[in-house]
């Protein structure tokens, strides 16, 4: 089903980059505000799913050639890595590090271990919500 | 190397062999697993000048270092002597296999890694002093005979025999485990030397006994003793290297090597005494007696190995009975033990070889069945002169080895005389007969296998090959046996102060402190007065009558019942639990996912509200609660009407879209009870979920009820109670789990911590990537299954099969 | 509050299982989606419901006063587990009921030779 309702998908292009936006700063904010990796990845894949009602999934796949199979294994493996990484510097599996770094433009800003096992958590929640999205959708 | 190490390095090796088997075709695999025993026993070797002494030797690798279970390899004389004989004979049998086995033909990867697997269990065996570790072992012997037993895997009778045993033999050696908790509880030690160290203490406990058994229980199943030897016979399914192994020469004397470590432990019982004296003597006369009905080689050798291993077992009863007595009469009585493994390891030498002889008669002939066999003893005259050596042996004619202990045997029951304990001097005289009689069937037996194989008229009509001699190879094994078996008749006690005498002083270790104490020595010639001289010539006159007479005696089996036999028994016992089980499950196994459901809640209903009722555990408190606001109110009455649509509703749209606004009033309390990353991700989640129900919308069924009407009236009835039930069940728990804080609350760690420790201000997501970072970890992990899962139903769609018909939808 | 949560949460399992208890494939789906919903908020009210300030450091607010965050990071666990394995069920069940064409659990059940 091919829908040609141009208001609506123009509109859509704009809310998704608000969405995605909004996501990303949901994400970054999550440690310290509401928000992490879950709501993030969740919001993203609303967007996405937003996208798909506006276009269909021929043109949203053209619009985002993303194997989505392939981001949930990044997901998973960013954050197996993270939690793994603990090892090596010979601390139980599984603990964070954390400290303040001042970064041009930003100020003084926190670096968390557990930021990138966040981003972890955040890739496989797109990943598997689009996956299967994707795969209901496009189930003949 | 260490000699945990040692225990291990089979095992580790086998890694190696599906390697090998699969990229060095050209060479056979068995030439690299040949390193492993060969190495093995040199290594084992190098310990024998010391524990020749009495030196003992312990090294310990922990294993579960917070239960105290650790693998401590303990070598002295006796597990030194069992060592070298798992070693040895493993190097001898894995020479044998090579040219036994063909490597075009056969798996020899599955074959060699068993094998090893099974080596480095006996040695655990035979080393652990921890029970816990010397069990792990004992099952890990089981399991890898069990393999080898159903290495011919496409046979129905190899399956059969390794599942018959692997039945018995786990059974026992969960029997076995039984009583090494209650010797580990009585004794607060899991270690045998200590265990041994305060063996008195523990033989006043009321518990005693019951360990006593059921660790008899676990060395009668493995040794094959009566009545649980029927799985021997059916373990000869096994390529015969394997059963020169471990149904002959190692595995089936891990029970004996079981009854001789506990023996400082358990000997002070009379039941000890008496059960492992008297099964011994009952199973070696059964095996023996049986063993002339057989026509298959190896059945023969299996009811001989059951009958030897019977002897060897009523020996060792004999020697405990060093522990009942004082003076003099303790050397009369450790003679036995003596007797023991020097017999242990003559039939080690003699069967091995004759096993070793059977599989070339079985290789080069085709066939095992002794009817068809005759007259070879032209055509291979080595594997009848090898066959012929272990034959007399085992019947206890000199100049070879079995001749010694066949002798010392008899003097040890006769030595039962002298005991008057235990009703014992009433009773003993029925020993030396029983003795006596077996051992005139023995005679019978070894004739009979040695000579129906090889003299008489050769029937090649009847064989699937035409006979000839086995390659040399072959018979480098069994020829180094049988050369044992002379070796040890003139040189007897250079064996026995190496091996012999050490092991003797770890079995007595109250009447021995170091192996040179033990001040036996062995004769071939005891003089006229001698009374088991006379004994063993009346066994060879008349088995040598009875072996003449064979045709006419033999149809006496017959007329023994068949199906009452314990073979038939085991078959029962089988039977009824395979269909008492099958007809058990399928009461509540009917298939329909509701009556489990069913099942579900009730225990829930019932486990949750009895436990509530015993522990008076309802409680409500009336005086914490937050305040009741309007709007709390008013998402309420939202939530039960979307709920009640849902129920009512006819159109799947509806009920959709229903669930959708139950769960954003869900969002809103979450809203209400500060709760802002809940609130978030639940409208999130909402939408998303509302999208995929859509997105299925088109394959979905309709919203049918299938309990409409009058006759499902019970039906809907039932489900309503069940609902209720479970309904009034989670607002009594909710309601009293709020009123009673038992337990401090973690969270105030968590709320202390949060900044300080973890660096963030987000408490939740906090928990979630850090505190309890593993539960997000493995819940990403379940959603990348999920979605995997999804991937697979759509995209892999199964053929569909053949005669799978669409089922009317009602 | 709470007692009216409680009645409130059995009201929801109540619903949920008896949905679940049915024939209909869909609505034993959408049961499963009220019973997480119903465990959901039982979590929630076992923690207590008279919080004054949500698990987010704020400067001026007492320890004391934070809201419990442990049932709502549990649960915050379980709203993604159960969108998956809702998605998973829904799957599972519209492939049975291509493949099998009905949607009655008790016409699905294995019988004894096709097991």
């Amino acid at each position: 089903m091919k829908t040609n309702d141009l208001i609506i998908q123009t509109t859509t292009k704009l809310v998704f980059f608000i969405i995605f936006l909004f996501s990303i700063h949901i994400f970054f904010a999550g440690h310290y505000t509401p928000g992490g990796g879950f709501v993030g990845g969740l919001l993203m894949s609303s967007a996405i799913v937003l996208l798909l009602l506006a276009f269909d999934l021929k043109t949203v796949k053209e619009m985002l050639p993303v194997n989505y199979t392939v981001v949930t294994a990044i997901g998973l493996l960013i954050s197996i890595a993270t939690a793994a990484g603990s090892i090596f510097f010979n601390v139980p599996f599984f603990t964070h590090v954390y400290d303040y770094f001042n970064i041009p433009l930003l100020g003084k800003t926190s670096i968390h271990t557990a930021m990138f096992f966040d981003t972890g958590v955040y890739l496989v929640v797109v990943g598997v919500t689009m996956t299967i999205i994707q795969m209901i959708g496009g189930d003949e | 190397m260490s000699l945990v190490f040692a225990i291990f390095l089979p095992i580790i090796a086998a890694l190696l062999i599906p390697l090998l088997f699969k990229r060095v075709s050209s060479i056979h695999t068995g030439w690299f697993v040949l390193i492993i025993p060969l190495l093995l026993v040199i290594f084992y070797g190098t310990y024998i000048s010391t524990v020749m002494d009495g030196s003992t030797y312990v090294d310990e690798l922990p294993w579960i270092p917070s239960l105290g279970i650790s693998f401590i390899s303990y070598i002295d004389g006796l597990s030194l002597l069992f060592s070298l004989l798992i070693t040895g004979i493993g190097t001898l049998v894995v020479l044998y296999s090579i040219f036994y086995l063909d490597k075009n033909k056969e798996k020899l990867g599955n074959f060699y890694v068993y094998l090893l697997m099974f080596m480095s269990a006996m040695l655990g065996v035979v080393q652990s002093d921890h029970l816990i570790s010397l069990y792990f072992f004992w099952e890990l012997t089981s399991i890898s005979s069990f393999l080898l037993i159903g290495y011919w895997y496409t046979k129905d009778r190899s399956r059969f025999g390794a599942l018959k045993s692997m039945m018995i033999t786990v059974f026992g050696g969960l029997m076995m485990l039984g009583g090494f908790l209650i010797l580990g509880i009585i004794g607060d030690t899991f270690s045998i030397r200590e265990l041994i160290g305060e063996a008195t203490a523990i033989a006043g406990h009321d518990l005693f006994v019951w360990a006593l058994v059921l660790v008899l229980i676990g060395a009668f199943t493995k040794s094959a003793q009566f009545p649980f030897y029927i799985w021997l016979p059916d373990a000869m399914e096994a390529p015969t290297p394997v059963s020169a192994y471990l149904h002959s020469a190692t595995m089936v004397k891990a029970g004996l090597y079981l009854v001789a470590r506990f023996t400082p432990i358990f000997a002070l019982s009379e039941v000890w005494v008496w059960l492992v004296t008297g099964i011994g003597i009952l199973t070696l006369f059964w095996g023996s007696f049986f063993a002339v009905k057989q026509t298959d080689l190896k059945a023969i050798l299996a009811f001989s190995t059951v009958s030897q291993l019977g002897l060897i077992m009523s020996l060792l009863g004999i020697g405990s009975i060093a522990y009942h007595v004082t003076g003099d009469l303790v050397t009369t009585f450790t003679f036995a033990t003596f007797a023991a493994i020097f017999h242990l390891m003559n039939h080690a030498t003699f069967k091995g070889s004759l096993f070793m002889i059977a599989g070339i008669i079985d290789h080069e002939t085709g066939t095992r069945d002794i009817r068809k066999l005759g007259g070879l003893m032209s055509l291979m005259p080595v594997s009848f002169t090898i066959a012929l050596i272990g034959s007399l042996s085992m019947a206890g004619v000199p100049p070879f080895n079995g001749f010694l202990s066949k002798e010392m045997f008899l003097d040890a029951v006769l030595n039962l005389q002298h005991f008057d304990l235990y009703a014992m001097d009433s009773w003993w005289i029925l020993f030396p007969i029983v003795a006596w009689i077996a051992s005139v069937f023995t005679f019978v037996y070894s004739l009979y296998f040695v000579f129906y194989t090889f003299r008489g008229k050769y029937k090649p009509e009847q064989l699937p090959k035409a006979a000839h001699e086995a390659p040399i190879g072959m018979l480098v094994s069994p020829g180094i046996l049988a050369t044992l078996v002379v070796i040890i008749f003139f040189i007897p006690n250079f064996f026995g102060n190496a091996f012999i005498k050490p092991a003797v002083a770890a079995i007595q270790p109250l009447a021995y402190k170091v192996p040179s104490d033990v001040g036996f020595s062995i004769k071939a010639w005891h003089g006229f007065d001698s009374p088991a001289l006379y004994m063993t010539l009346g066994v060879f006159l008349v088995g040598y009558l009875l072996y003449m007479t064979i045709p006419k005696w033999r149809a006496m089996y017959n007329a023994l019942p068949s199906k009452v036999s314990l073979n038939g028994m085991y078959d029962g016992i089988m039977r009824l639990g395979d269909s008492g089980a099958h007809r058990f499950s399928s009461i509540y196994m009917t298939g329909s996912i509701r009556n489990y459901f069913v099942y579900m809640f009730a225990a829930i209903i019932v486990l949750l509200g009895g436990t509530m009722w015993i522990k008076d555990a309802f409680a409500i408190r009336l005086d914490a609660l937050a305040p009741i606001r309007f709007f709390e109110i008013l998402i309420s009455i939202l939530l039960i009407i979307g709920t009640i649509t849902i129920l009512f509703t006819k159109s799947r749209l509806t009920a959709v879209i229903a669930l959708g606004a139950v769960g954003y009033t869900v969002a809103l309390f979450y809203i209400i009870f500060k709760a802002p990353d809940l609130a978030l991700t639940q409208l999130v989640i909402e939408t998303v979920s509302v999208a995929l129900f859509l997105g299925a919308f088109y394959h979905l069924p309709k919203l049918n009820k299938h309990e409409k009407g009058k006759e499902d009236r019970g039906f809907r009835l039932g489900n309503f109670l069940i609902a209720l039930g479970v309904g009034v069940m989670v607002t009594l728990i909710a309601i009293s789990s709020h009123s009673q804080k038992l337990i401090p609350s973690i969270s105030q760690y968590y709320k202390d911590t949060v900044y300080s420790e973890a660096g963030g201000g987000n408490i939740v997501n906090v928990i979630l990537v850090d505190y309890r970072g593993f539960d997000t970890l493995f819940e990403i992990s379940v959603l990348t299954i999920a979605s995997l899962g999804i991937i697979g139903m759509i995209t892999l769609r199964l053929a569909k099969k053949r005669g799978a018909r669409k089922i009317e939808n009602k | 509050m709470e007692i009216l949560m409680s009645i409130l949460i059995g009201f929801l399992f109540m619903a949920a299982v008896y949905l679940i208890l049915s024939r209909s494939l869909l609505r034993i789906i959408i049961g499963t989606g009220l019973l997480s919903h119903g465990t959901h908020l039982l979590l929630l009210t076992m923690g207590g419901l008279g919080g004054k300030a949500a698990p987010v450091l704020t400067e001026g607010v007492t320890v004391k006063d934070y809201v419990d965050p442990l049932p709502q990071a549990l649960i915050l666990t379980a709203i993604v587990i159960s969108f998956g394995v809702t998605a998973f069920s829904l799957v599972l069940a519209y492939r049975t009921y291509k493949e099998l064409g009905t949607d009655n659990m008790d016409l699905m059940k294995g019988t004894e030779d096709n097991d």
